[in-house]
């Protein structure tokens, strides 16, 4: 039976099922290697020296006295690491600048955040390495600094880089200032579209910044050979990406370097560029001796890229009966010390769930005294998406309307043109929204205090470059290696996709993620596009397998390799015509390698075209106590279309996932910073992710409206999730409350302060 | 011909034409024309940009048909977390 086939009757014998997950054993037991888990003989351990002002201007920096301390191997600082041009490439998950990069991994003339990266050493023992740092002596020239967004766009502000003109202007402005760029989208005529409405509604949201909070800290270690090449091991999200830009920023050959990437506690977008790793790999060169860094929680905090904190007005106009007639947004986001926001992504999919036919989107990219911003689950959607959804929920209480059905009457389907351009092909927004409206959650009845909200979100999803390699063993079990590190139990669904395909059992696949000598490129595990991607890649390996395994067939037999047809697993002629042969299975013809041309494999390099969409639309029932602010999620549901879950449970994870962090960006997690721009709460005390306590079990359903582009009709799972957390638990805050909120997080003191304003204006 | 829409920058950098038709039967060819036409635009194009062809949204994919009467839409490179 063709994939085709299976697909249209539902019958395949792995895809749809819920094995365990091959690296579940080890992952309970404890064996599973992550960043720091790595030991070398003669390993040194690597200290970060951090800056302890916001902003400074770095006048000289002496590394004698801890050069001169006994253990101490080596010292670097920024004279290790070579001046790059500015040079802006699309690498990992957004654009990065080489230039900006070499300096937020070891700053050069000015710090620009607390906690960037001023020296490091490589020492015998993490005690010499503590008493080192101490020995360094820095002269700064502190400068005044700016944190906020709106603070940092006006005139006057702390200018951060002296050579940054605002780009997307006319004419370009001869002032420096913090304002990177401006961009804008949309399409019809917004003026007019207004004048069609008969309600029109405008509100401005402040959201925080949040750390991604992966439970692992950045790690590696590095070792350097007397002949120039080198190892890397680390926790990261792209290994490939990870030797590109060690490779680019040290001025090695790329096939000089070999990195491994180890299990992964953890991304979400923020294991996506380097920090530790280049700056290990110069001193392992300089001190002869392989290097471990593995980073504190609060140098996390501090010097790792959270998502954007950000500024968002939105106007949204409406006829009585709901139909959006036009739509604007202007959103401010915050950079971090160098350009590069998602702003973008934010302003393409602010409106992006709706059928709309004027939008005009205007966006900033913003720089200020915080560590550079890294990618994070849909980088820029949540924010966007939370303002729009909030708007959208008070339009539909405005007109009377239920909120579901507003946005039914709105939503984008197959054919509808998208706010950013191009026309959507096959989507399932309108199945989750049906979904939700008939879900039990929906009608269940509420008390007191409690109130329930709505939102949706939607988020592109990629394709991209990936490899997979499939190795017949002689007992005829596979070796199935990719490229792509297993964040979310992507191993399993690569081996279920290469059982179903060849028709063995999947205990047969052995799926391993190969180092960057091992296989081709690969792109790295985000975008959501490893099961859709790297899922392609493994089809296309099976299929050249198999095509392998016919010819093998052929010669067995003696007969013309298209008399050999591959069908559950077993070689069979295809017809009587061909010859009467019992059929050889993989492992018969595995065992007759050697006789038949050597071993068995098939390889897979591609470029993976034809990502789908996701959308998805949330439930969350709250109470609020109005004693004490606290929010407490009751109940939560995640409906989403995943166009085929490989793995149902590991879809689902995604799912949960996505909402437990949205919840956390919703109602506790933000950067305090004192005034002399410090983080203040830089551990996980103080920084309040949800813990498993602070939520309920998160019910998901999933939709499969298949995407065509891909032989099972995946499309990536692992983003959409967190879009509509944070609008459907505002719009339940909301609820509960009786008034509008227009700040994130709504943490107890913005809670008791908005029940403050109702009484006043009851009073 | 394809008829490519254009919007913010790009928009911008060809003289405000929110359409134009260009003559390309593969992406190749279609940022090779739009580079000569509109040498302003030709870093932007460089740097990595996604078309989208009848709603296919595709990344580096030079060679990917264009048809005479396809709908494309320049985007900015997408990512993701």
């Amino acid at each position: 039976m063709s994939t085709a086939e299976k697909l249209e009757n539902g019958k395949f014998k792995w895809v749809g099922t819920r094995p365990v997950r091959p690296d579940g054993v080890d992952k309970v037991t404890g064996r599973a290697r992550f960043g720091a888990d790595l030991f070398l003989p003669g390993m040194l351990v690597g200290r970060v020296l951090r800056s302890p002002h916001a902003h400074a201007r770095i006048k000289s920096i002496d590394t004698s006295k801890a050069e001169a301390l006994p253990g101490v191997k080596a010292v670097v600082t920024r004279d290790d690491f070579k001046e790059m041009p500015s040079e802006s490439v699309a690498a990992g998950e957004m654009m990065i600048d080489y230039r900006d990069m070499t300096r937020n991994i070891m700053a050069r003339e000015k710090v620009l955040y607390d906690g960037h990266a001023v020296a490091a050493v490589a020492a015998a023992s993490a005690s010499v390495a503590r008493k080192a740092l101490k020995l360094i002596k820095v002269e700064y020239e502190v400068l005044p600094h700016v944190i906020g967004v709106i603070e940092a766009m006006e005139p006057g502000a702390p200018v951060l880089h002296e050579a940054m003109f605002t780009e997307g202007v006319e004419p370009t402005p001869d002032t420096p200032s913090n304002i990177a760029a401006r961009n804008e989208l949309g399409r019809g005529d917004v003026e007019a579209g207004f004048k069609k409405a008969d309600i029109i509604l405008e509100r401005t949201f402040d959201t925080a910044p949040v750390h991604q909070g992966y439970i692992e800290n950045h790690a590696c270690v590095a070792s350097v050979s007397e002949d120039g090449k080198a190892e890397l091991w680390c926790s990261t999200q792209g290994h490939y990406m990870v030797r590109a830009f060690c490779a680019k920023l040290l001025g090695m050959d790329i096939s000089d370097l070999r990195v491994t990437a180890s299990e992964i506690g953890g991304g979400f977008g923020g294991k996506t560029i380097v920090y530790l790793e280049p700056v290990a790999l110069v001193l392992s060169q300089k001190a002869h001796h392989p290097v471990k860094m593995v980073m504190t929680r609060e140098e996390v905090f501090r010097a790792t890229g959270p998502t954007s904190g950000a500024n968002v007005w939105v106007k949204l106009g409406a006829t009585k009966d709901g139909k959006i007639t036009a739509a604007e947004a202007v959103l401010k986001y915050q950079a971090g010390a160098f350009p590069g926001s998602p702003v973008g992504p934010g302003c393409m999919c602010a409106f992006a769930p709706y059928d709309i036919e004027n939008v005009k989107v205007v966006g900033y990219d913003v720089v200020s005294n915080r560590p550079k911003v890294a990618a994070y689950r849909a980088p820029g959607a949540p924010i966007s998406e939370y303002a729009v959804e909030c708007v959208v929920d008070e339009l539909a209480e405005k007109l009377g309307l239920d909120p579901i059905e507003l946005r039914l009457k709105n939503a984008a389907k197959e054919g509808t043109q998208a706010a950013y351009g191009p026309k959507f092909g096959p989507i399932g927004f309108v199945e989750t929204l049906e979904a939700a409206k008939s879900h039990p959650h929906y009608n269940a009845p509420l008390g007191p205090n409690q109130g329930r909200g709505v939102a949706s979100g939607f988020w592109f999803n990629i394709g991209g470059e990936s490899c997979a390699t499939i190795n017949i063993n002689e007992d005829g079990t596979a070796q199935l290696m990719v490229g792509t590190p297993d964040i979310g139990g992507s191993r399993a669904s690569m081996a279920m996709m290469a059982a179903e395909e060849l028709g063995i059992d999947l205990d047969k696949v052995n799926p391993v993620i190969g180092d960057t000598g091992s296989l081709g490129f690969s792109f790295l595990t985000g975008g959501s596009r490893v099961t859709f991607a790297t899922g392609k890649a493994v089809i296309v390996a099976a299929g050249n397998v198999i095509t392998d395994l016919r010819e093998r067939a052929a010669k067995i037999w003696d007969i013309p390799v298209d008399a050999v047809e591959w069908e559950d697993g077993f070689a069979r002629p295809t017809s009587s015509n061909a010859g009467e042969f019992d059929p050889l299975s993989l492992a018969d013809i595995a065992a007759m390698a050697a006789k038949t041309g050597g071993p068995i494999a098939g390889h897979a390099q591609i470029n993976a075209q034809g990502a789908a969409p996701g959308f998805g639309t949330h439930i969350v029932d709250v109470e609020v106590d109005k004693e004490t602010g606290r929010v407490t999620v009751l109940r939560y549901t995640v409906i989403q279309d995943a166009g085929k879950a490989i793995h149902p449970s590991y879809v689902e994870g995604q799912y949960q996932g996505g909402a437990a962090q949205g919840i956390g960006w919703a109602l506790n997690e933000e950067y305090v910073y004192g005034e002399d721009g410090r983080m203040q709460n830089t551990g996980f005390l103080d920084y309040r992710m949800p813990v498993a306590s602070d939520l309920p079990m998160i019910d998901t359903q999933i939709i499969e409206v298949p995407n065509p582009n891909h032989p099972y009709g995946v499309r990536g799972v692992g983003e959409t999730p967190l879009v509509p957390a944070m609008g459907a638990v505002a719009c339940a805050v909301e609820h509960a409350l009786g008034t509008r909120l227009n700040e994130l997080p709504m943490s107890p003191p913005r809670v008791l302060k908005a029940i403050g304003a109702i009484g006043e204006a009851q009073a | 011909m394809p008829r490519v829409f254009l919007s913010g920058n790009l928009k911008k950098l060809a003289g405000g034409a929110e359409e134009i038709d260009v003559e390309a039967a593969d992406i190749r060819q279609l940022l090779r024309v739009l580079g000569e036409r509109f040498p302003d635009m030709r870093p932007h194009l460089e740097q990595g940009i996604a078309v989208a062809v009848d709603g296919e949204i595709y990344q580096d994919g030079w060679l990917e048909p264009i048809a005479p009467d396809s709908e494309v839409h320049l985007l900015p490179r997408l990512g993701g977390g």
